[in-house]
């Protein structure tokens, strides 16, 4: 209970989003789509962390620092994967994962 | 009902409805708003926890970084005007039934754990001067390793990414 949220809340909350980023990522075609379903999948997760953090272990920050370098490691995925999604983009002209059966050539 | 339980309600019902917003919609540039939206509700209950230097990441680092690259990359890579094609049925019910069902898992088993109710310590502030301790210090409860690791991470990820893009010469 955080003055009046219970931590279920928060937790609902974040499962929520989660399966709807893993629907997303089932689903979409577009490479810059399922990289968005990522984003969403990774911000649920940072959500549970911070609630976790402070509504049971008030005096620790343990879940916070885990939110940051969850936040940095997603910017550096990010960055990679927009850096291969435009090389592909040069090579095959659209970015649908369908069009993507080799791995170099 | 009371402010912080309206102010939650509020955050987290933007994050539901544009979450399956950016996951349904079939104008990708609409998508990537939509994203932003989540990203800055989730910014809100960050600060709504009384985590202000996270909520302030959040707001920096994903809302005005990463969903400004996804941007550019959309511009560069597809027509505003174009529409993607939506999924086929057939794979869009196995995949409703895979999130259906995981979530309803995860909420029964969320739902039947007792958590503690009351906890032993002041959470009504985070201070920015042991948040800094914290990164730098190789003691108990520091993150200096991960934290080394992390820039090594960036910079790796930051040579990897201009390798990938640029023009080849052949």
């Amino acid at each position: 209970m955080f003055e009046g949220v219970p931590l279920h809340w928060f937790l609902i909350t974040g499962t929520i989003m989660f399966f709807v980023g893993v629907y997303g990522f089932l689903v979409r075609k577009n490479l810059i789509t399922i990289l968005m379903s990522t984003e969403l999948i990774l911000n649920s997760v940072n959500i549970n962390f911070v609630a976790f953090n402070k509504i049971l272990y008030p005096d620790h920050l343990e879940g916070m620092f885990f939110s940051i370098f969850i936040i940095a490691v997603a910017a550096a995925e990010a960055s990679v994967a927009i850096a291969i999604i435009i090389n592909i983009y040069r090579r095959l002209v659209n970015i649908d994962v369908e069009n993507m059966d080799e791995m170099k050539y | 009902m009371t402010i912080n339980q309206l102010m939650f309600a509020i955050f987290s019902a933007i994050i539901i409805v544009f979450s399956i917003m950016t996951v349904t919609s079939r104008r990708i540039l609409r998508s990537a708003t939509y994203l932003l939206f989540v990203l800055v509700a989730t910014a809100g209950l960050y600060f709504l926890l009384r985590f202000n230097f996270l909520a302030a990441i959040q707001l920096t680092l994903y809302a005005g970084g990463i969903v400004v690259l996804i941007i550019f990359s959309i511009l560069l890579t597809s027509h505003i005007a174009e529409k993607l094609e939506s999924p086929g049925l057939m794979k869009r019910i196995p995949a409703k039934l895979v999130a259906a069902g995981g979530a309803l898992i995860a909420i029964v088993t969320i739902l039947q754990h007792e958590f503690p109710m009351e906890v032993a310590g002041d959470a009504s502030r985070t201070d920015i001067r042991e948040i800094a301790r914290s990164l730098i210090s190789t003691e108990k409860f520091g993150y200096a390793l991960p934290f080394e690791v992390i820039s090594v991470l960036l910079l790796a990820a930051m040579v990897g990414a201009i390798i990938l893009a640029k023009k080849r010469k052949d």
